[in-house]
C-alpha cells in the first residue's frame, strides 16, 4: 500500500508551463511525503536494530545480575573472551559452517545452470522443490532431519544398511555431527542461492553466446569466458550473504544437537555460545561482548570480500 | 493526494500505532476487562494441564470475577523463558517453582513472600514447606511431591526368565538382571543410563553414601569417593553395553525407548505414571518397584510449589489463586486424576488408587529413605556444569574419576560465587 502511494506521487507527470517556484515547492512537498512514507521502516530500523546495537555495545562493558540490573565493569568481559577455550572452539566450528556453506554456492550454480535453460520440461516443479526448504521453518527442518539422521531407526541409516554400510549416529558422533548439521544448512539455503544465480544467468544476453559459437568457442570456453565473468556480481552477492548467514548459525545447532549431546563441543557456534551465556547462564554482559566480537569478525570478513571483489567481479 | 495516498498514510499510521501498542503492553500478561481480572498461570508439564484446567474451573466457579489462563512452556525452555520474562517484568502472575531455582528467585525478589496468606503449612510434609522458605519466610505453597522408582517391562522380564524386581534388590541384583535382559539382536537393553540427576545419578550417589552438595551449600561432593561410585554405577552399565550409549540416548530419549519396549528397566519419577497409563505400549505391560539398594537405600524426593510473581498487577487475586492451588480441594483433583502425588497430607492415597494396574504405593513406601534433591542458591550454575562435564564420562571419552575431580573443582568455584 505504501509503495503504491509513493509510486503514484513520484510518477505523476509535472504539468508543463508552470513557474519554477511551484516546482520547487512541489519537490519540497514530495520530500516531506518521502520522509513520511519512509518513517515506519526507518523508525522500525532505529528502534529494533540500531538502538539494540548501541545498547549491546554498552552492555558489553557491564556485568549483569540474574534478573537484570547491571554494573559497569570496564574491559573485564573482553579480557575473559581472550581466555575462553569454548569461544575459540566455537569460532573454529563457525568457520567450518562458513566454509561448508560456501561449498553450497557451486552446487547452486550447477542447479541454476540446469534449471535456467529455457524450454526444459518440469523446470518450474524442480525450482519450487529446491526452493521449498528456504520457505520452511528452520525448526521444522531441524526436527525432520533429526529423524532422518537417527542412528538406530533413521531413514538414512536404514538405507545405508541395505547396501551393507553401518551408518554412524550422525548428530551425536563428534566426528560427523558438524558435517551433518552443516549439510542441512546447505540444503535449506541452496534454493535461495540458486534463484539469485538463475536471475543472473537469465540476464546474460543470448547474443554473446551466439557470437562465441560463431567464433568457435565450445561450452566449456563459453562458461569460463562469458557465463562466469558476467555472473560474478551475482556470485559476489551470494557469497557475501552466505558468509554473513553462516556466521550466525544457531537454530539448527540448538534444535538438532542440544545440551547433553556428546558432540556439542564439536558443533556449537559462536551464536550458540552467545545464547547460552545471555539466556541460560545469564551473563548478559559477557554475551554482549561475544556478540560484538562476532560483529567485528563479520564486518572484517565482509570488508575483505569487498576489497577482493575488484580482482574477480566484473560489472558489465 | 488521491484516495491511494490517504489509504497509504492511514496504513503507515496504523503501523506506527501498533508498534507503540507493542511496546506499551509490557508488564504481566492479562489485565482487567469489565471488572473481571485475568491471571496467567505458568506451568511446564503438558501432562498436568488437564488437571490444572480442572482446578482453574473449580477456582473460577468460586471467584466469578477472576479468570485464569494457563501458559505452558516445555520443560527444556521453561526456566530460560521465565527468567527472561521476569527480567522484563512480564512473568506469569502465578507460576510453578522447583527446588533448584527457588532460592535464586526468592533472593532476587522476583517472587512475593506469602506472608499475607496465613496459610496453615502443617498440612504439607515439613521438608517441602522448608524447601520453599528463604531466610525463614514462606514464598511458595507446596503443590506436589515426587520420588523415583524402578519402572520395568514385564514382558521383557518374562522373555528373559528374570524374576521381577523386589524391595530387597541390591545393586548386584540390578546389574545381573540388566545383563540378562539385554538382547543386542533385538535392540533391547537392560536399562537406560539417562544423564539425569534427579532420576538417575543423584539416587545412586545417595545410595552409595555420597553427596552432591554439602548441607551448608558451600562444598561440592563430586570429589567424594562414594559420590564417584554413584556415578560409576551408570558409566559401568554403559561400558558393559547393558545400557544404550550416550549417542543412542541422545537420538532417542530413554523414556521413549522404554515406552516402545526397547528398555527392560527405566528409573523414572512418580510423575511418569500418568503418561505411562495413557500410552498404549505401557498402559498395562509395566509395573514399578522400589530402587535397588547400594550401601543403603535411597531415592530423591522433590516437590513443586506455586509462587506469586512480585510484579503481578493483581496481587490480591493472584494470592487468592495460589492459596486455592494449595488447598485440599485442588490436591484432591490432582490425586483423583492420577496426575501427581499431591502435597496436601491425606490426599496421597487417592493418587495411588488412580492407576490400580501399577503398584504406585512404592513411591510412598520409599519416603522413609528419601533424600531431598540437592540445591543451593544458584543451582542452575552447577547443573549446567554437571550436564557439560558428565557427558565426557557418559560417552566414555574420559574416566569417571577425572571428570568428577574436574566437576568438583568447577562446582566449588560456582558455589563460591553464590556468596552468602
Amino acid at each position: 500500500m505504501t509503495l503504491a502511494g509513493a509510486k503514484a506521487s513520484a510518477l505523476a507527470p509535472a504539468p508543463a508551463g508552470r513557474p519554477a517556484r511551484t516546482a520547487r515547492r512541489r519537490r519540497r512537498g514530495e520530500a516531506g511525503w518521502a520522509v513520511f512514507f519512509l518513517a515506519p521502516t526507518a523508525l522500525g530500523l532505529a528502534v529494533f536494530y540500531l538502538w539494540p546495537v548501541v545498547q549491546t555495545f554498552y552492555y558489553s562493558f557491564t556485568t549483569w545480575g540474574p534478573f537484570g540490573g547491571h554494573t559497569f565493569s570496564g574491559l573485564s568481559n573482553y579480557r575473559q573472551l581472550l581466555h575462553d577455550p569454548d569461544l575459540r572452539s566455537a569460532f573454529v566450528n563457525t568457520a567450518w559452517y562458513c566454509l561448508l556453506g560456501l561449498a553450497g554456492v557451486p552446487v547452486a550454480l550447477v542447479l541454476a545452470a540446469v534449471l535456467a535453460r529455457p524450454g526444459r520440461r518440469g523446470v518450474g516443479f524442480y525450482r519450487a522443490l529446491l526452493f521449498l526448504p528456504v520457505v520452511t521453518m528452520p525448526v521444522a527442518v531441524a526436527v525432520v532431519w533429526r529423524w532422518l539422521y537417527a542412528g538406530d531407526s533413521g531413514l538414512i541409516n536404514t538405507l545405508l544398511a541395505k547396501v551393507g554400510i553401518h551408518g554412524p549416529y550422525w548428530i551425536s558422533d563428534p566426528h560427523t555431527a558438524l558435517i551433518a548439521v552443516a549439510a542441512v544448512g546447505m540444503w535449506s539455503s541452496v534454493g535461495y542461492t540458486m534463484v539469485i544465480l538463475m536471475a543472473g544467468l537469465q540476464s546474460i544476453p543470448r547474443h554473446f553466446y551466439e557470437a562465441a559459437q560463431i567464433d568457435g568457442a565450445g561450452p566449456v570456453r563459453q562458461f569460463f569466458a562469458i557465463t562466469l565473468p558476467l555472473l560474478s556480481p551475482s556470485l559476489f552477492f551470494v557469497t557475501v550473504l552466505s558468509v554473513i548467514g553462516t556466521l550466525q548459525t544457531f537454530d539448527l545447532v540448538y534444535v538438532m544437537v542440544g545440551q547433553t549431546n556428546p558432540a556439542l563441543p564439536q558443533t556449537r557456534t559462536v551464536v550458540y555460545l552467545f545464547y547460552q551465556d545471555a539466556f541460560v547462564n545469564n551473563n548478559r554482559g559477557y554475551a554482549a561482548a561475544i556478540a560484538f566480537l562476532l560483529l567485528a569478525v563479520t564486518v572484517a570478513l565482509t570488508g575483505l570480500q569487498f576489497r577482493l571483489q575488484k580482482r574477480w567481479v566484473h560489472y558489465a | 493526494m488521491g484516495i491511494r495516498a490517504v489509504a497509504a498514510a492511514a496504513t503507515s499510521l496504523a503501523l506506527v500505532a501498533s508498534m507503540a501498542a507493542c511496546s506499551s503492553s509490557k508488564g504481566s500478561a492479562g489485565g482487567s476487562a469489565g471488572g473481571k481480572v485475568s491471571l496467567s498461570y505458568g506451568v511446564w508439564d503438558a501432562t498436568q494441564v488437564p488437571a490444572m484446567q480442572k482446578i482453574i474451573t473449580a477456582f473460577e466457579a468460586q471467584n466469578p470475577d477472576i479468570s485464569v489462563t494457563i501458559q505452558q512452556t516445555p520443560w527444556a525452555d521453561y526456566w530460560t523463558k521465565l527468567q527472561a520474562a521476569a527480567t522484563g517484568g512480564a512473568a506469569p502472575d502465578v507460576f510453578w517453582m522447583n527446588g533448584p531455582n527457588f532460592q535464586l528467585y526468592a533472593s532476587n525478589n522476583v517472587i512475593k513472600p506469602l506472608t499475607d496468606l496465613h496459610q496453615d503449612t502443617s498440612v504439607y510434609p515439613a521438608s517441602l514447606v522448608k524447601l520453599y522458605q528463604y531466610k525463614g519466610v514462606q514464598y511458595g505453597l507446596p503443590k506436589d511431591f515426587d520420588t523415583v522408582g524402578l519402572w520395568y517391562n514385564k514382558a521383557l522380564f518374562d522373555a528373559a526368565g528374570v524374576a521381577y524386581p523386589t524391595a530387597s534388590w541390591t545393586w548386584a541384583d540390578f546389574q545381573a538382571a540388566a545383563k540378562k535382559l539385554t538382547d543386542p539382536a533385538k535392540g533391547v537393553y537392560g536399562v537406560g543410563a539417562t544423564l539425569e540427576g534427579q532420576e538417575n545419578f543423584y539416587d545412586t550417589i545417595f545410595q552409595a553414601g555420597g553427596y552432591v552438595v554439602s548441607p551448608d551449600g558451600k562444598q561440592s561432593g563430586y570429589a567424594d569417593p562414594n559420590t564417584i561410585a554413584g556415578l560409576k554405577f551408570w558409566t559401568d552399565l554403559i561400558a558393559a553395553k547393558d545400557s544404550p550409549s550416550l549417542k543412542q540416548m541422545t537420538d532417542t530419549a530413554p523414556l521413549n525407548m522404554f515406552e516402545s519396549g526397547k528398555l527392560a528397566m527405566f528409573w523414572g519419577g512418580s510423575w511418569d505414571a500418568k503418561a505411562f497409563a495413557g500410552n498404549d505400549g505401557t498402559k498395562t505391560g509395566i509395573d514399578v518397584a522400589p530402587l535397588p539398594a547400594g550401601a543403603k537405600k535411597a531415592t530423591v524426593i522433590h516437590g513443586l510449589a506455586n509462587v506469586v510473581s512480585a510484579h503481578t498487577a493483581h496481587t490480591a487475586q493472584a494470592e487468592k489463586f495460589a492459596e486455592f492451588l494449595g488447598s485440599q480441594q485442588a490436591a484432591q483433583i490432582e490425586a483423583d486424576t492420577g496426575t501427581v502425588i499431591p502435597a496436601y497430607n491425606g490426599t496421597q492415597q487417592a493418587w495411588v488408587q488412580a492407576y490400580p494396574q501399577y503398584q504406585l504405593h512404592v513411591f510412598l513406601d520409599q519416603l522413609l529413605d528419601a533424600v531431598p534433591l540437592p540445591v543451593s542458591r544458584d543451582t542452575a550454575a552447577w547443573n549446567t556444569l554437571e550436564a557439560n562435564l558428565l557427558t565426557k564420562a557418559w560417552d566414555g571419552s574420559q574416566p569417571v574419576g577425572t571428570v568428577a575431580a574436574d566437576l568438583a573443582e568447577q562446582m566449588n568455584a560456582a558455589l563460591a560465587k553464590e556468596g552468602s
